[in-house]
């Protein structure tokens, strides 16, 4: 190694008054301010974009935030998340379309299935610590690829296809796009409500400990591995949650879902949006989303695009939009 | 006696595992010594490979450049474009987290792949064997193509021949030293900044011997690069990091590996190395011969 590497604190919010700003929730005003802002554009939004589209969006913002919950707040690099994500989106569909399960109970399987697959591999990853850990979680993410490929569970090229969107709790039929899409508006609302109150509970303020410095975290009590662990798992159920929603949206789960790329592009939306905040899964998927949908008609194009904003970001704007702007306003979002 | 037959099959797979075995070797080499110096895993090093197989391929067709010339200037260029995104992107990024290094050199891997899509279309191409080592040797057991007795052999040479320069040469020494403690060789007089660009270098230009080698194999593919990194990320769990021997040996050793699941349960080829990699990380977390986590 060519010099002392800086720990990952670069990637950390300015530090901040945080402790004396009231709070409510794990909610400063700034971010309540933030938060009412997304909540208003997700409530405006289907006026103007295609509510297909903007579930999309808000299946990765979920997917998304369970990423950084992981790399941003516990300082752990996976490159392997398409394995939960993967996964979750395969045990949804095959509950909704082969056993008829309602739609909650087959997004509940999903993510169940997703968090005891992220338990296994966290438990085999968390034997090594920073390059090693990516390496891994990309080999183990790339064999449930080809296992995918070859258990006839999954329908190979064919994928699981024709899940039905059925009656959420038997009663609200999500056939109709605006049913569906109300129901994803309150889901994504709350997950990142919920990320927010993560991330600034005292679990959080521990992850963030083991992140900036995991020995002195260790000389402390705090059972590193332990959170870890925990902190993988909730972020693999989370996916699987996320992957689970969006098999009911388009109806389908294929090895799409569970290739490579999908674990590139949850780390590129984190990028551009920023690591380590709150906002930043939420603007890094509507930009990167937003680039993908209108530059797939031009296939290899795309490829060539997403790997220069990488470079781009990495290069130059490494703390993400809204690090950028938390910065600016010395408040972390 | 089917058994016989089944001794046959496992020892001719064996055999031809080994050939991907080298291209393990060579990549996970490369690796190997990019990480030590730099401190970078260059998930670009796949894209590299595959750049390899394609220049030789551009070669071929527009200049008539035929698989021994192909085999020297395609590692040559590759060489060339490495001192020019050491210099232009990875330099910058020595003193920040290390995981920069890797989104950096993933977003660099992307971008060529789509580029090389761009011009030369999805699909894979074909490369042929050059006339001189066309045909096949009966060793007995197994009838071997003459271009992948060809591969392991000259593969493995490549090999030791790295393994050499590094150990037992001056300028390996300086390398060693260099990656020990950069700081007190920049202080003994020497250039470190122009070592670490040339390492990297050397390094991507080693994995494009190795796409070269590996153009009339499988065809020149855009996707070749990235399928064959996991691969070798895997091996290089299993190796450890910090072992130039050990990356050599455990890239031979999951090619024999591969090779022996092929015959005996060809379902379970693609994902062999990869439970290899699991069974290594629970039973020795350092790798094989890994000196740290």
């Amino acid at each position: 190694m060519t010099s002392p590497a800086t720990k990952p604190q670069d990637r950390e919010a300015p530090r901040m008054t945080e402790r004396t700003t009231p709070q409510f929730l794990g909610f400063t005003p700034a971010r309540a301010a933030f938060f009412l802002v997304f909540a208003a554009v997700v409530a405006l939004s289907p006026l103007v974009l295609y509510p297909i589209f903007l579930m999309k969006i808000y299946c990765f913002i979920i997917f998304a935030c369970a990423y950084n919950l992981l790399l941003g707040y516990t300082g752990l690099m996976s490159f392997g998340h398409a394995a939960f994500f993967g996964a979750g989106a395969y045990l949804c569909g095959h509950a909704a379309a082969r056993w008829g399960l309602s739609p909650e109970l087959a997004v509940l399987s999903g993510t169940v299935f997703a968090g005891l697959l992220g338990l296994v591999f966290g438990w085999i990853a968390i034997r090594r610590q920073g390059l090693s850990f990516a390496m891994i979680t990309l080999a183990l993410a790339q064999m449930m690829y080809f296992i995918a490929l070859k258990v006839p569970f999954t329908g190979g090229e064919d994928g699981i296809q024709g899940v039905p969107r059925g009656h959420l709790f038997g009663i609200i039929d999500l056939s109709s796009n605006t049913a569906l899409y109300w129901t994803l508006a309150v889901i994504v609302l709350a997950v990142v409500a919920l990320y927010n109150r993560i991330v600034h509970s005292p679990f959080g303020q521990v992850l963030r400990a083991i992140r900036n410095n995991p020995e002195r975290a260790r000389s402390l009590g705090v059972n590193v591995d332990r959170f870890k662990l925990v902190s993988f798992v909730i972020s693999a159920a989370m996916s699987g949650f996320a992957a689970s929603l969006k098999t009911v949206v388009f109806g389908i789960a294929s090895l799409t879902d569970i290739s490579v790329n999908v674990s590139t592009e949850v780390v590129l939306i984190n990028l551009v949006g920023g690591i380590g905040t709150i906002f930043g899964p939420v603007a890094g998927s509507y930009i990167i989303l937003s680039l993908e949908h209108f530059l797939s008609p031009y296939g290899p194009w795309l490829l060539l695009i997403q790997g220069l904003v990488f470079i781009m970001f990495v290069l130059v704007f490494r703390q993400g939009v809204v690090g950028g702007l938390q910065k600016k306003l010395k408040s972390h979002l | 006696m089917p058994f016989d037959l089944n001794v046959n099959l496992l020892i001719s797979q064996m055999v031809l595992g080994l050939v991907n075995g080298v291209f393990y070797a060579i990549l996970s080499l490369g690796l190997a010594i990019i990480f030590g110096l730099l401190g970078v895993i260059n998930f670009a090093h796949g894209v590299f490979f595959m750049l390899g197989a394609f220049i030789a391929y551009m070669l071929l067709e527009t200049m008539g450049i035929g698989y021994w010339g192909g085999l020297v200037i395609a590692p040559l260029i590759v060489g060339l474009i490495g001192i020019a995104v050491e210099i232009l992107l990875i330099r910058h990024l020595y003193k920040l987290d290390h995981l920069y290094g890797l989104l950096l050199t993933l977003g660099l891997a992307l971008a060529i792949e789509g580029l090389i899509r761009i011009v030369f279309g999805q699909q894979g191409l074909p490369y042929a064997i050059p006339p001189s080592l066309r045909g096949a040797v009966n060793l007995g057991f197994m009838v071997l193509p003459l271009y992948r007795a060809w591969v392991v052999v000259a593969g493995i040479l490549l090999c030791v021949l790295t393994w050499i320069v590094i150990e037992w040469t001056p300028l390996g020494a300086k390398l060693r030293a260099a990656t020990d403690n950069p700081a007190m060789v920049q202080a003994f007089g020497i250039n470190v900044p122009v070592m670490l660009t040339l390492t990297y270098a050397a390094g991507v230009a080693l994995a494009a011997v190795g796409g070269v080698m590996a153009a009339p194999i499988m065809s020149v593919d855009p996707a070749m690069g990235t399928n064959v990194v996991i691969v070798v990320f895997a091996v290089v769990v299993i190796g450890g990091m910090g072992s130039i021997l050990g990356s050599i040996l455990t890239g031979l050793g999951l090619g024999l590996l591969e090779g022996m699941t092929k015959a005996i349960f060809p379902e379970a080829s693609s994902t062999v190395i990869f439970v290899a990699m699991v069974a290594v990380l629970i039973m020795r977390p350092r790798g094989l011969f890994g000196k740290t986590a």
